[in-house]
Order: structure tokens, then C-alpha cells, then sequence
């Protein structure tokens, strides 16, 4: 992203937050936005997450080979990792792939069929109502399924760990239990307050100034992908910078 | 009505609009021609504000549109219907969805009261029972028609179309021309339908404004139009050999 879409981007985003013709209407398409961001990409996150924790306690254990390291330091890692790390980013990245495409396929086709201007026209703040309620589900679903995906990937480490034996029932939970510091949560929480708005407002600004026809609108589609990962691993250097 | 005065407007070094004047009377119904790239499309969006001319004003019944803030813009826009090229429906919704969006966004009325006016502006373009069909299940003419429904259910004051014949058979372009023109004299708006289609011009243009490389080149009447001697105009209405010996019989 250059500095002139940069500069595009922030003035779509001044648009975006002006008032809104009449709020019942956009609560309407908020819930609609968070069933679909939410509840329609819980399945995908929770066999993700706890498969990653499962993946994580096996590849712990795996290295870990020094008797004088407890087996404890299994769980204890892998919580932090999923809380810190693994929740937050990757499902952010999942999340991009799945959620980015589709909205800026979704802005992208009503540029191209101009039913965006038939928008302005009727006199309706069209980054209002097309962007604001994706970017609200975004920045409140995410932080909901990255709390989900904590859960799953160190309950998936569980049974990754109990069944293949690499680590105890009982060794795992001490572990999980042990020097347990509750600020991480609240890393995680901001790192997928600020991947939800990425993964809403990037997307939605390709889609927004397509120009073009089919190939254009699935070419804006790929670059807010890309970009939306991109900005997702920078800011996720940066939130782990300021606040750990 | 709407007058544009010396609108320029350009893309680059490309001069799209140079110097456009014009008034747009009410409930007449008033047309932009011009051959493809004259400019047509650009100058109709400049007017409902999709673009910025470069130059010039915009002025509705003695509001100056060009120079006004947002908010201003929003109560001029709440006065505007626009039938698009492609229809633009919101391929997500059903036919009265389509119809309701701006009675929703825009009024206090109850559903029922609501639903009846989408019935209304259903039946004024003989689409009864069509309220549950999707965009996409509708034909070209169809969707034209629920474009005029939606942009007459807020009894606009201005309404402006952009191609409303383009992907039409002959014999619905003139259903569609006809629809236009009622509602015109009907609710007296202030109607103004970019075309190139000869049908329109000759049958509801009650005034024409003829664009040529970016240009006013004539403006008048579908009776005048038969008697200009400006060869660009004449190049461009009597393109064709039928129309070239219509004209000669005329």
C-alpha cells in the first residue's frame, strides 16, 4: 500500500464513521455482519485451534529432551503460545483469507454494477452503510473467536498430548496452571481488536475503489488477502513490541 | 428545474466536458445524445454529483448543488430518483426490498404503509406480484422497470436515466420510454434521460441537448431536430439508411 492509497484508505475510514442515516437500520446489518463474521467462521477457527494445540504439545514434547526439564513445561508453553501467538495471529490470518475475500468480492461487484452510486444518490453514506457494520462485527467477533481459539488449542493440546502420550493428563494441567499471567489475555485481546478492523477495513477499501469489471473485482480481492497478512504480521510485531 | 452552467470537466489531458450550459425544465421530459464518448454520461454525473466538474455549477430550482457541503448534498439527493444503465438493483435483495430500501433509510412510515407504496409504484410500472422475485430472475426489461418503481417511491423531483434503453428490444424500449414520459407529466418532475437511441428521440424528447466531442452542439426539440442543417447532429440522428430516407421523406 503506497502513500496515496494510504492517504485514500484514511479518508474512506473518515467516511466510513460519519453518523448514520438512521441507526435501526444499521444494528440490522451489524447482526447480520457478526453472524456471518462470527458465527459462520466458528467452525473453521475451532478445528484450526485445536489442531494447532494438539500439533504444538506434540512438537514440545518432541524437543524437549532433557530429563531435567519438567513435563509440565509442556502445558505451560503451550498455553502461552496459544494465548500470545497462535489464537490471535493465526486465526486473524484464517480469518483474512476467509472474511477479506468475501467482503471485498461483496463492495467490489456493487462498484462495478453501480449499485454503490445508486447509494449516493438516494443520499445514504455509502462507506457508512456498507463498511461501518463490517468493521464493528470485525473488531467485536474476533476478539470472541480468539477467546474460542485459546480454549480449543490448549484443550486440543490436551488430547494431542493424552492420547499420544508424549505428556500426562495430570502434567498438562499442572502445566497449564502454573505462573498463569492474566496481562497476556489482554495482549491477545488487543492484538485481535486491531486484526479485526484489519481484516474488515483493508478489504473493504479494495473492494470500495475497484474500477473495472469481474477480473478487476477478483484481482481486488487477492491484493486485500495479501495486504490485510501482510498488516496483520506488522501490526502484530508492533502491539507484541509496545505492550510485552 | 436544473441548469448546468459552463460545466468543464476532464480526465487527464482528456477534455471530456467543455463549457456545457443548459436548463432542464420540469415536467418536460429532457434529453442528452450524443455518439459514445460526446461526454453524455459524464455530464449527467456531474450533475447528481458521482463527479466533480473541474469548472462550473450545478444548480437545482435555484440551489447551487456544486458548491454545497455534505449535508446539504443529502437533502438534494433525498429529491433525486436515477434509473441506471445496468438497472443497479441490490442483487441481495428481493424486488420490494429494492423499493422499500429508501422508505426505510429515509421515512418514518409503518410497514404496512410502506408496502403499499411499493405495491403502488409496482403497479404504475404494470409489475403487480413481482414483490418476492430476486434481480436475478427478472428480464432486462423488468429490471429496468423495478429501477423507475424504486426511483419514483420516494416521489422524487428530479429523475434522472442513464441509458434506460440500452440491452432493450425495440418494442420495450418504447414501453420503458413511454413509463418515463407518464411519470414525467404525471408528477411533474424534472426529467432528464441520457440516450442514443433514435426511438427516445424522436418520441418523448420534449428537449434535446446534442453533445458532440465534449461540446453543446444544439439543443431543441425532437420536432426541430428533422430540420437542422448542423451535419455533426444530422451525422449522428440520421446515422443509419433508414433514417437517412425517412429524413428525405420527412
Amino acid at each position: 500500500m503506497n502513500f496515496t492509497n494510504f492517504g485514500r484508505y484514511i479518508l474512506l475510514l473518515k467516511s466510513v464513521f460519519r453518523k448514520p442515516e438512521k441507526f435501526k437500520i444499521y444494528l440490522k446489518e451489524i447482526s447480520k455482519q457478526m453472524d456471518y463474521v462470527g458465527v459462520g467462521s466458528l467452525g473453521l477457527i475451532a478445528i484450526i485451534s485445536t489442531f494447532i494445540g494438539a500439533v504444538m504439545t506434540l512438537q514440545i514434547a518432541f524437543q524437549l529432551v532433557s530429563d531435567f526439564i519438567p513435563k509440565t513445561i509442556i502445558g505451560s508453553v503451550n498455553r502461552d503460545s496459544s494465548i500470545l501467538e497462535l489464537s490471535p495471529t493465526i486465526s486473524a490470518i484464517v480469518l483474512a483469507g476467509k472474511i477479506g475475500s468475501a467482503i471485498s468480492s461483496e463492495i467490489g461487484s456493487m462498484r462495478v454494477t453501480e449499485q454503490i452510486d445508486a447509494l449516493e444518490i438516494m443520499g445514504i453514506n455509502a462507506p457508512g452503510y456498507l463498511i461501518l457494520p463490517k468493521i464493528i462485527s470485525g473488531i467485536t467477533m474476533v476478539p470472541i473467536l480468539v477467546i474460542i481459539s485459546m480454549f480449543l488449542s490448549i484443550t486440543g493440546g490436551y488430547l494431542g498430548g493424552s492420547l499420544s502420550g508424549a505428556v500426562t493428563p495430570a502434567e498438562y494441567m499442572q502445566g497449564i496452571t502454573t505462573d498463569f499471567n492474566p496481562y497476556t489475555i489482554v495482549v491477545a485481546l488487543v492484538k485481535a481488536f486491531v486484526f479485526g478492523f484489519i481484516i474488515t477495513s483493508v478489504p473493504a477499501y479494495e473492494g470500495f475503489y475497484v474500477r473495472g469489471g469481474a477480473l478487476e473485482v477478483s484481482q481486488a480481492s487477492t491484493r486485500a488477502v495479501v495486504i490485510s497478512c501482510i498488516s496483520i504480521l506488522v501490526c502484530d510485531y508492533l502491539v507484541t513490541q509496545l505492550l510485552l | 428545474m436544473i441548469e448546468v452552467k459552463d460545466i468543464d470537466k476532464s480526465f487527464g489531458d482528456n477534455d471530456v466536458l467543455m463549457g456545457i450550459s443548459a436548463k432542464f425544465e420540469a415536467g418536460v421530459t429532457n434529453l442528452i445524445i450524443g455518439a459514445s464518448g460526446s461526454g453524455k454520461s459524464t455530464l449527467l454525473k456531474c450533475m447528481v454529483g458521482l463527479q466533480k466538474p473541474d469548472n462550473g455549477l450545478v444548480s437545482y430550482d435555484e440551489r447551487e448543488f456544486t458548491t454545497m457541503d455534505y449535508g446539504e448534498r443529502i437533502d438534494i439527493r433525498k429529491e433525486i430518483g436515477m434509473l441506471f444503465q445496468g438497472s443497479a438493483l441490490f442483487d441481495s435483495m428481493t424486488v420490494e426490498e429494492n423499493i422499500m430500501f429508501p422508505l426505510n433509510m429515509f421515512t418514518e412510515q409503518s410497514k404496512e404503509e410502506k408496502l403499499e407504496r411499493v405495491n403502488f409504484c409496482l403497479k404504475r410500472v404494470n409489475l403487480e406480484n413481482t414483490n418476492k422475485l430476486f434481480p436475478a430472475e427478472l428480464s432486462g426489461g423488468m429490471m429496468k422497470r423495478v429501477g423507475i418503481a424504486r426511483a419514483i417511491s420516494m416521489n422524487p423531483k428530479y429523475l434522472f436515466c442513464d441509458e434506460p434503453n440500452s440491452g432493450l428490444d425495440p418494442k420495450t424500449s418504447i414501453v420503458i420510454d413511454e413509463l418515463i414520459k407518464e411519470i414525467t407529466e404525471e408528477y411533474k418532475t424534472t426529467t432528464i434521460v441520457v440516450t442514443h437511441d433514435m426511438n427516445s428521440v424522436m418520441g418523448i424528447g420534449d428537449y434535446i441537448l446534442f453533445l458532440h466531442e465534449g461540446k453543446k452542439f444544439w439543443e431543441g426539440s425532437n420536432k426541430e431536430i428533422a430540420h437542422t442543417d448542423i451535419k455533426e447532429l444530422n451525422d449522428f440522428v440520421f446515422a443509419s439508411r433508414f433514417m437517412k430516407a425517412a429524413k428525405d421523406k420527412f
